[in-house]
């Protein structure tokens, strides 16, 4: 599974990586967990404002830092 | 899955919600009421602490300075809490996706109009602003009407409106507002007619994204209300820090800079001082809620209204670090153009205040 964090690097985009990973750590699920920083990447993924969390092409989330239980649920 | 069987455990779910939103509503209201309770007494509890617990002159300056501190302070933090709350509210019902849906194809100058409106209520983080350029552009927005966004967003906040209310008047506040959104609209538009689409980056021309509306989020009144106590610890929690020290800078000047002593400098006789203070506004990347409780001061010290209205946009409108960030999809000569063009409309207004009031 790839997940993918888009954010330029500001204060809740890191937020929403750090909730991403623990939740990956926490489920125990194979993952790989990227940081898109660029906004072309963004702009291709049809994301409009960040974060937001994209997991296996499938956005789940923009603009807003997801919670843990969420991320759990997505994981599933 | 939830499709199979939506009879029974829609209604199920559906009455369950009912009832937690009344809880809701209930407890939203019982927390207004206290705060209302709350509010009013702020400004005898001050000079009680001020006068009576600390003795200080109510005539004095120190005594003038620390009960304006004591009573703006609580006082512009809880309009905060509360404005930030509604407000998060109201955004749970715009996301930037449904703002460019509504806004893909619009004709100009109603787009701006809507355009300048929508930048208000859509939740939007600074550091999205070149993602949502691209996205805006690429799915058919105008050109200027996707600059009406840009400007409004961050200009007209509900930061602005609320310090503007509480510490200068809500005269003040509106006039912000709608010359705020007349800046935004009429740049907006000046952009569009100058036609300057060939200055956006070749990669984003080239881009094509769809302008589909996304999956919206479904989400229930608790969801929202949760949104909004989210929006409250975010901001409130981020910028408190910044009230604090506007006020006590605020305070300080209120208590011992001597009256009309801005009169000269920022007064209506110096006509440069509104380029001035544009100018000097564009490197100072401050937020709303440290700029306000300064500009308060100011105006107090004999300050023209349109000089120092100026002062603010232009801080919050015109700033280098979010023109270096559009230069990753603008070429210098449209940033040029959008810097110039709003800093047009902020002189205008400027003017337009010391000449009128």
């Amino acid at each position: 599974m790839e997940i993918k964090i888009c954010g330029p690097g500001c204060a809740s985009c890191e937020k929403a990586e750090r909730i991403v990973r623990e939740a990956v750590a926490e489920a125990g699920v194979e993952a790989e967990v990227k940081k898109v920083t660029d906004f072309a990447d963004m702009a291709r993924l049809g994301v409009l404002s960040t974060p937001a969390v994209v997991i296996g092409g499938e956005t789940k989330c923009v603009g807003r830092v997801p919670k843990k239980e969420e991320v759990l649920e997505w994981l599933k | 899955m939830a499709e199979k069987c939506a009879c029974s455990i829609g209604r199920a779910s559906r009455g369950k919600d009912e009832r937690t939103s009344g809880r809701f509503i209930l407890a939203a209201a019982a927390a207004l009421v206290v705060w209302f309770a709350l509010y009013r007494q702020l400004e005898p509890l001050s000079r009680l602490v001020a006068f009576d617990l600390f003795g200080l002159e109510p005539e004095s300056r120190a005594g003038m300075a620390v009960q304006f501190f004591l009573y703006d302070t609580p006082k512009i933090l809880m309009l905060l809490t509360l404005v930030v709350y509604a407000v998060g509210v109201v955004r749970t019902f715009f996301t930037p996706e449904r703002t460019r849906a509504l806004l893909a194809g619009r004709r100009e100058a109603a787009g701006n109009v809507m355009a300048a409106l929508l930048g208000i209520v859509t939740p939007f983080c600074s550091c999205s602003a070149v993602p949502l350029f691209i996205g805006f552009v690429t799915a058919g927005v105008p050109l200027g009407v996707t600059f009406s966004f840009l400007i409004s967003a961050p200009m007209v906040n509900e930061i602005a409106l609320v310090l503007l209310f509480g510490l200068v008047g809500w005269k003040v506040a509106l006039l912000y507002l709608t010359t705020g959104l007349g800046v935004a609209v009429l740049a907006g538009w000046v952009i569009g007619r100058l036609k300057l689409e060939r200055h956006i980056e070749e990669w984003v021309r080239e881009m094509r994204t769809a302008a589909e509306a996304g999956e919206a989020e479904r989400l229930t009144w608790p969801d929202r209300f949760a949104a909004a106590a989210e929006a409250v610890r975010d901001i409130v929690g981020r910028v408190w820090i910044y009230v604090v020290a506007g006020i006590a800078v605020g305070g300080a000047i209120h208590g011992y800079v001597p009256e009309n002593f801005m009169a000269a400098l920022m007064g209506k006789s110096a006509w440069w001082s509104v380029p001035a203070a544009v100018a000097l506004g564009v490197p100072m990347y401050a937020n709303a809620a440290g700029i306000v409780p300064i500009v308060q001061a100011l105006l107090e010290k004999g300050a023209a209204l349109g000089t120092v209205l100026a002062f603010m946009m232009s801080v919050i409108a015109l700033s280098l670090p979010e023109m270096m960030i559009l230069r990753k999809v603008l070429r210098p000569a449209l940033i040029g153009v959008f810097a110039l063009v709003v800093a047009c409309g902020i002189l205008l207004v400027g003017y337009l205040f010391n000449a009128v009031i």
